[in-house]
């Protein structure tokens, strides 16, 4: 059986959240370090978590896209291998150019603690199988969660069906409201909100049980 | 032989400059309004090789981590 990957940076955090969802969902999970490279051939899906990793230097997620466990992480979504990045996660994936845009500083230049409507206007082929609703209710936790691309990049992503997840009320002035978006190919994906942080009802909601 | 060079990293005007507002409003509240603020950043580099060789490496340094070509600008400048 193999494996989902969890990657950890220095600064990761809800790795541990992540873990014990795959480990719920009934998967076998492990950690994979920043430093290391690993055999792609043992996993079978990635999640990289929020935080602040390598402190957020430079720009959120530009150093760790640099790292070397990244390498791995190409060569495992170049083969096609499902590829998942939580909010710090996201941010990782966009500066290391495997989803498009970039994520910038809130347009309240506020870090935003709190509950997001989504609309799911794309399903993920991976992430999302065991089934997510059209209308979905997730915690959001950014300082640096503004999705920004030109706008001949988003009709692009528009029109390929690259869209996730989009904010019904957009709370962090991310353009055309999009709260996640998929790669061409769409095996990688991205999404600023937490679907780790609402799996019980004892976390305030269970819309993210359905991600894995 | 070491050479030293600056990049000077800025936000793309299509890009709200969330630090260079907020500048601004703490200079309009002291009264010193600026027409306008934009905020980057500022790295110095020491680089080995003649100054030509350096300045290949400096861009390369720039291009592979300092800046975001979707949401920022540089500038290469020898110190």
């Amino acid at each position: 059986m193999k494996s989902i990957g969890v990657v950890r940076f220095p600064g990761t955090n809800c790795d541990r959240d992540v873990l014990e969802m795959a480990e719920a969902k009934g998967f076998r999970a492990q950690y994979l370090w920043h430093l290391d490279q690993f055999d792609t051939g043992a996993f079978e899906a990635l999640i990289l978590p929020g935080g602040f990793s390598y402190g957020d230097y430079l720009r959120a997620g530009a150093l760790s896209a640099k790292s070397p466990v990244m390498k791995s992480v190409r060569e495992f979504a170049e083969k096609g291998g499902p590829v998942l990045g939580i909010c710090n996660g996201f941010q990782v994936l966009v500066e290391s150019g495997l989803l498009p845009g970039a994520l910038v500083q809130n347009t309240s230049r506020r870090f935003i603690d709190d509950w997001a409507e989504l609309e799911l206007v794309n399903s993920h082929p991976y992430f999302g199988k065991s089934g997510v609703s059209k209308k979905i209710r997730l915690p959001i936790a950014h300082g640096e969660g503004r999705f920004y691309a030109s706008e001949r990049d988003l009709d692009a992503i528009e029109s390929n069906g690259q869209v996730w997840l989009r904010y019904q009320s957009t709370p962090n002035g991310s353009m055309r409201g999009i709260a996640g978006v998929m790669n061409q190919k769409k095996n990688v994906a991205g999404l600023m909100p937490h679907p780790e942080r609402a799996l019980y009802s004892w976390m305030g909601g269970t819309d993210g049980w359905g991600f894995l | 032989m070491k050479q030293k060079f600056g990049v000077k990293i800025m936000p793309r005007e299509v890009i709200l400059d969330t630090q260079g507002r907020a500048v601004e409003q703490t200079l309009r509240l002291n009264k010193l309004a600026a027409e306008s603020v934009r905020v980057g950043r500022f790295v110095e580099l020491e680089v080995a090789g003649t100054e030509a060789e350096a300045r290949k490496k400096a861009e390369e340094i720039a291009k592979f981590v300092l800046h975001n070509p979707l949401i920022e600008t540089f500038e290469i400048q020898k110190l």
